[in-house]
């Protein structure tokens, strides 16, 4: 065993400095006993006390500072002085100053300003809370989380309304508010469009498609998938309808929504019919006599809404490339299917691109199963078994219960398609790739790898699998556009140019005997 | 313009709570987000979170916000003034002969910790209620002794707390309210009786301060008359203390302002050389009289109907024990008593020590200590090393107090006051525990103080005073 001490004279270091040196001291390797502190009395009986006081650290005064250092050689002591010498060193720069963080939405409205709205993403039992706390600090609220009660969603719209905000979801995934995307979104040209959309995906289509027929967009605002229900009574389309009224730069508004309750059509179209702006209404599967009879401008698909609006906006109609359907390519794709390849399957990451689809096929074929299917009589009553020509909503809460949304994990979209690709009564297989903000950094690319191997495995078998992909994205959206279609086509991939003709597509290729 | 309107025309700035990405993707949009740290309040439990928002009905809501004005109002609005030293049997409330105070809530002989103990069989040696520690822990343990939480009697004391009828106290007037609130005298760092430790030497120290210290410094406030405190306390913050682990400002200022009285007392200079002695001896003498300010200032803000603020925190070493203003008179809420992280003295071990122990919680519920770090770059050592740790410590304190007390100001932060008033509401909606820095003591009786550090109280006693109070206001 060895002991080295050193006495810095007239040296000083506080106490509690001390105590943290010593403390790290002690941690070096190699050493058994460690003692950091300047020469005073009570530290001379401490050193004393562990047997290592020396004649030469009793002289010291009680401006000197003592090092001492037991280890088992004198090698280790030499080092462990080196060590020591090290901590007194000044650990240099330290980190950049430190970004005020607030833990509550009281705090930190108090604190900012400037700061209009909330984005709560917190989980559905705590949601509410926070949506209502921030709505009582005036805050515009976007309230992404899902599980809140309709009680609860009736109340904080009602309190919404009285103060003037906007009150967006919950379940609500897509806003485009002063041209900036919230949670899910897309890069959209700015322009003279509004749109007030309960769909999420659906919104993101139409806003993806005035962009591809040259339009932009004021405000994309999502008010939550159960707004227009006989409930909640469409508190936050009316409110938003009421606001791109009033907005200057909005010259045309859009409506998109699964069907709603009969009772709050009436209302919203009744608002459609006072307003002085031009409404165009996609409620997807809805009916076009009421709409026109309010006095707005029908629409049976999303693309249909897009351009419908982009007209109402300003843009020529005959300048226009609609895109139309690829009928030589369908054809072509039908010879390549054999009769007994008769059904489509649709995996998707978006609902309403799901229900967009689906709503095509029904136009054509009785037996269209779904997971979301409205008709009981083809609501899959196991979601893992496909049935006859099937759209599964991969995310819908039956598959995410406990998983994330497929757009950020597509482990279960993958398994199951390599299951449908096994199915020689399979058709075509159709699957949403959506970009932007909030999205996979590359859906294309998790996905390649299962289409390559069902394609490979499909030839083996003699057979012809016909993938067809649509990707939700503009020019603008990370991540590119034309190199995710890129490299679906070069695996084969057909590519639809919208929902809707992604739609319409996949109930052509499986048609027979036209 | 309508408020949607407004936003449609403004530029974005929101405020982003849940997944931090969505924040993110706001600022590549060069909009402005700011991402909330934020816990589910409550900790998630259902009752606390029914207990909030009962709380938050609109009514309930108005009357403690009222409540907790008045309460934070006067802590400000105290002016505590040191006017005299006597001993406890002559000043406090319900003293007697055979009364020993203690730090924290109640608790009794038999579940006292080691350090406790220790300082308790010192007192009752020190009274002459005993012959030695051996015998003083049978007299303890025969009922022959009235043991009190030092709070009860208007009384802090450091760590153990112990106090005995003969030792000298501060005395410390409410200038503006006219309560009083008293306090040991700091023993000063070493082997000493509020750490646990008993022997001779204690035993000792203590007779030479109920002998000479004490008596010389009551002289000399008689002739000084009154010392403002909180001016000092001030001062001493600025000189870089916060005035509970570091008094090296305060120290020298309170021995600045006594020492003219103290040379006009009738000692002898041998004596009153021993008295400056034994002051230069540690920074630490000043600890206690800070924490008598404190306690002066927070009495004044306690039983007000209907406020959620905190008046009291304090440890006997077993538990921790809150007081809430209006949870009036002695309502404590407990939880178990913590660990205490931080350097330790050569030697000692994170095993040896015991726990969170003492009634200098005081000072963070006053707004000091570990609520002023940013005061005290000079001892950032306690709270992990940086100087931007310090600051973080008293930034985040706002988040669960009400007011910032513009008399006790921090130049680093550019003279903002310190964070004042607890609301236990903001510190079960956060999840943010207060923060004290304070000393460690052996866990066995009879050794003494190992080391400082950190310590939070535990969750429980504000989850407890939470549910009670909705029970009491929301009636």
């Amino acid at each position: 065993m060895s002991t080295k001490v050193v006495i810095k004279q007239s040296t000083y270091f506080d106490s509690v400095s001390l105590m943290s040196l010593s403390t790290k001291a002690n941690q070096i390797e190699g050493v058994e006993q460690a003692v950091i502190a300047m020469g005073t009395d009570m530290n001379k009986e401490v050193l004393k006390n562990v047997g290592l006081l020396t004649p030469e650290l009793e002289a010291a005064k009680t401006s000197d500072l003592m090092i001492v250092v037991k280890a088992a050689t004198d090698e280790l002591c030499e080092s462990a002085l080196i060590a020591i010498e090290e901590l007194f060193k000044k650990k240099g720069g330290s980190k950049s100053a430190t970004e005020i963080k607030y833990s509550t939405i009281d705090s930190a409205a108090a604190s900012i300003p400037e700061a209009n709205l909330a984005v709560i993403s917190v989980n559905g039992a705590f949601a509410a809370r926070e949506a209502r706390k921030a709505l009582e600090n005036d805050l515009h609220v976007m309230l992404f989380s899902d599980n809140v009660s309709i009680e609860e969603e009736i109340a904080l719209k009602q309190f919404a309304h009285e103060k003037g905000l906007l009150m967006m979801g919950p379940d609500c995934g897509t806003a485009i508010i002063g041209n900036v995307a919230l949670c899910f979104g897309n890069a959209v040209r700015k322009g003279n469009i509004g749109i007030v959309g309960a769909s999420g995906t659906g919104s993101q289509e139409v806003s993806v498609r005035i962009h591809d027929f040259g339009g932009g967009i004021t405000q994309l605002i999502g008010t939550g998938g159960r707004d227009l229900s006989e409930q909640v009574g469409g508190i936050m389309m009316l409110d938003g309808i009421k606001a791109l009224e009033e907005d200057e730069a909005t010259k045309v508004i859009v409506l998109i929504s699964k069907p709603p309750a009969p009772s709050v059509q009436e209302k919203v179209l009744a608002q459609v019919k006072s307003c002085k702006k031009p409404v165009v209404v996609y409620f997807i599967g809805g009916e076009e006599t009421a709409v026109l009879e309010a006095g707005g401008h029908f629409a049976k698909t999303s693309k249909e809404a897009a351009i419908k609006a982009v007209v109402l906006a300003g843009a020529n109609e005959d300048e226009l490339n609609k895109r139309a359907l690829n009928w030589p390519l369908i054809e072509e794709v039908r010879a390549k299917l054999s009769p007994e390849q008769k059904y489509i399957r649709g995996l998707f990451c978006g609902g309403t691109l799901c229900d967009e689809a689906m709503y095509l096929a029904m136009d054509k074929y009785e037996d269209v199963y779904s997971n979301i299917q409205k008709k009981a009589d083809y609501k899959l009553k196991n979601i893992h078994e496909s049935k006859a020509h099937t759209f599964l909503d991969m995310g819908d809460d039956d598959f995410t219960n406990g998983k994330p949304h497929p757009m950020i994990d597509p482990s279960t979209r993958i398994a199951r398609f390599l299951e449908e690709a096994k199915d020689p009564s399979v058709g075509v297989i159709l699957m949403d790739f959506i970009l932007g903000f909030g999205s996979h950094e590359d859906p294309v690319g998790v996905m390649l790898p299962a289409i390559i191997e069902a394609k490979a495995q499909a030839a083996k078998e003699g057979r012809h699998l016909e993938i067809l992909g649509y990707v939700l994205g503009t020019d603008l959206d990370t991540p590119n556009f034309d190199e995710q279609v890129k490299k679906l086509m070069d695996a084969g991939v057909t590519i639809a140019s919208s929902s809707t003709n992604a739609g319409l597509l996949a109930r052509e290729f499986v048609a027979k005997g036209e | 313009m309508s408020k949607i309107n407004e936003l449609f025309n403004g530029k974005i700035h929101a405020i982003n709570v849940g997944i931090e990405f969505f924040k993110d993707d706001i600022i590549k949009q060069n909009a402005n987000a700011s991402h909330l740290d934020w816990k589910p309040p409550g900790g998630g439990k259902p009752e606390l979170i029914k207990a909030l928002d009962r709380l938050e009905n609109a009514a309930v809501a108005e009357k403690i916000a009222a409540a907790n004005k008045l309460a934070v109002e006067r802590i400000i609005n105290s002016q505590p003034m040191l006017v005299g030293f006597d001993q406890a049997i002559n000043v406090v409330p319900g003293m007697t002969k055979t009364t020993i105070l203690h730090a924290g809530p109640p608790i009794t002989w038999d579940k006292m910790c080691g350090a406790m103990k220790g300082a308790v069989t010192g007192a009752i040696v020190f009274e002459g209620l005993a012959k030695d520690i051996e015998e003083a822990e049978q007299v303890a343990a025969s009922g022959a002794i009235t043991f009190s939480p030092c709070h009860e009697h208007n009384c802090v004391g450091s760590m153990a707390g112990v106090t005995s009828a003969s030792m000298f106290m501060h005395v410390v007037k409410n200038k503006t309210y006219g309560n009083i609130a008293y306090t040991n005298l700091s023993e000063q760092m070493a082997k000493i009786l509020r750490m646990g430790a008993n022997d001779e030497s204690v035993i000792a120290r203590l007779n030479w301060m109920r002998d000479v210290l004490g008596p010389m410094l009551r002289d000399a406030m008689k002739i000084a008359g009154e010392i403002d405190l909180r001016l000092m306390l001030a001062q001493a913050l600025h000189m870089g203390d916060e005035c509970h682990n570091r008094n090296n400002a305060g120290t020298s200022l309170l021995i600045q302002a006594l020492t003219p009285y103290i040379l006009e007392t009738d000692f002898t200079k041998e004596q009153k050389r021993e008295v400056f002695e034994f002051v230069a001896s540690s920074d630490y003498f000043s600890g206690p009289t800070w924490m008598a300010m404190c306690k002066c200032a927070l009495d004044a803000a306690h039983g007000i109907e209907n406020s959620t603020i905190v008046t009291t925190m304090a440890r006997n070493g077993v538990e921790f024990g809150i007081r809430v203003s209006g949870m009036a008179g002695n309502t404590w809420f407990t939880g178990p008593a913590q660990k205490v992280i931080g350097p330790m003295f050569a030697g000692y071990k994170p095993e040896d020590s015991g726990l969170d122990i003492g009634d200098s919680a005081i000072t963070e519920t006053y707004g000091i200590g570990g609520f002023a770090m940013a005061a005290a770059p000079a001892i950032v050592a306690l709270v992990g090393g940086t100087v931007e740790e310090a600051i973080g410590f008293s930034t985040t304190m706002k988040e669960i107090t009400t007011a910032e007390n513009p008399n006790v100001t921090i130049p680093l932060l550019d003279f903002s006051g310190v964070p004042t008033g607890i609301d236990i509401r903001q510190v079960i909606q956060t999840g943010i525990l207060p923060i004290i820095n304070t000393a460690i003591a052996h866990k066995d009786a009879g050794i003494g103080m190992i080391g400082a550090g950190i310590t939070y109280p535990p969750m429980e006693a504000f989850e407890k005073a939470l549910l009670a109070v909705t029970e009491t206001i929301s009636q």
